[in-house]
């Protein structure tokens, strides 16, 4: 019976599994086909930042599209088809690999998140899947040979504003006066609690850029001395046998590996540990369930009295 | 005389970075205190081993931040002040 209605499905399912398949990859490739339209012609290895496509005039400040936002949103629309491709043909008995693998992953981040920030944050699961994907899948572009959005500052500020702005509404949970309270907590301490407020976000930055672009830095300089090494090793000869580039074949594939790879990963994990560590930590849960008892009681006292 | 200023500039703004660097000696004492840690711990308790090791990644991860912000200052030193730094004495000229 099982096998039946399986094959029914099949071909109709296989098309939509194909057409996801090609939406996941369609960002990328439109990605790969603009960076080599637009890139500049260059001398040897350089470092640039991202490459301005257009300015748009705004009343402050000009806005700059450039290719970080590009690749960033090409990740994000990625990474949005590659949502419905795993969610494609969910059944109530987990039988394929791809829901097993789904499942496996939001119980991962279930656990992670709970054993982080506790009971009250449990709805905050998907957001940190999101941080940790949106992290992740933008170091990898380098991959690809594109320009990774995580080595421009601006997209990761981003991310940490909307971070602080997240940890502001929950010390908000207390009410104003609570909000005001917490900065004063130990007495005449209120520059110093302001200056960390502002420091988390930046120190968020720092670290993620910081490590993304200390990768990128290393990568062109280990570069640019190999090709000036085998240049001068075989450059005596003559012709095209000078111009071989053997030393540049294999060595900065491993630090592809480290800096690329298990860098990026770890930056995402270690982006997405401290959003849970300071959003739990900005929430007083213990105050805010005696102002809910309070509220409760002064409506129950109102109600009364009305009556 | 230009010439002269505009190589002071550049030469100066590649000291800076280098010292600036003399930061990244706070994080790598630190890191590998905490990683000599870990592994003690580990070797007195095998099995909190994973526990063990996602404390010290976040630990690490923190005690980074100070050579980071080294770095992002020696590369605005490197990539971004001789430009600004030129335009000004040139204007001032």
């Amino acid at each position: 019976m099982q096998m039946s209605e399986k094959n029914t499905k099949t071909l109709k399912f296989k098309i939509v599994d194909c057409l996801l398949l090609v939406c996941i990859f369609l960002p990328i490739i439109g990605a790969i086909v603009l960076e080599i339209l637009t890139r500049a012609p260059s001398e040897g290895i350089s470092l640039s930042g991202a490459q301005i496509f257009f300015t748009i005039d705004m009343p402050i400040q000009k806005l700059y599209i450039t290719e970080a936002q590009i690749n960033s949103w090409a990740v994000v629309i990625a990474i949005f088809f590659l949502c419905l491709y795993m969610t494609h043909g969910l059944s109530p008995k987990a039988n394929t690999k791809r829901q097993l693998l789904l499942e496996w992953i939001i119980e991962q981040t279930e656990k992670l998140v709970n054993g982080n920030m506790g009971e009250a944050f449990k709805n905050f699961a998907p957001f940190i899947a999101t941080v940790i994907a949106l992290s992740a899948f933008s170091s990898l572009m380098s991959l690809f040979g594109l320009y990774p959005p995580t080595s421009d500052i601006n997209i990761i500020a981003g991310w940490a504003i909307a971070v602080a702005a997240i940890i502001t509404y929950y010390r908000f949970k207390c009410g104003p006066l609570g909000y005001v309270k917490g900065f004063c907590d130990p007495i005449g301490m209120l520059p110093l609690n302001i200056i960390n407020e502002i420091a988390t976000p930046v120190s968020m930055t720092f670290r993620h850029y910081g490590n993304i672009i200390s990768g990128v830095v290393v990568s062109v300089l280990v570069g640019a001395g190999l090709q000036g090494l085998s240049s001068l090793l075989l450059g005596s000869l003559p012709g095209l046998l000078g111009e071989i580039p053997f030393l540049q074949v294999g060595i900065p594939a491993v630090l592809s590996v480290y800096f690329d790879i298990f860098s990026g990963c770890l930056q995402a994990y270690i982006f997405a540990m401290l959003t849970m560590m300071y959003v739990s930590g900005a929430f007083n849960i213990d105050e805010f369930e005696i102002r809910k008892k309070k509220k409760e009681l002064k409506k129950i006292k109102k109600a009364n009295g009305g009556n | 005389m230009l010439e002269l200023a505009i190589g002071i500039i550049l030469g100066c703004c590649a000291l800076g970075a280098g010292i600036a660097m003399i930061a990244g000696i706070g994080p790598g004492i630190g890191e590998g205190n905490a990683v000599a840690k870990a592994c003690e711990a580990i070797g007195r308790q095998p099995e909190s081993k994973s526990a063990v090791t996602s404390t010290m990644i976040m630990g690490c991860a923190i005690a980074e931040t100070t050579g980071l912000y080294a770095l992002v200052i020696a590369i605005l030193l490197i990539f971004v002040a001789p430009g600004i730094m030129v335009d000004v004495l040139v204007s001032a000229i």
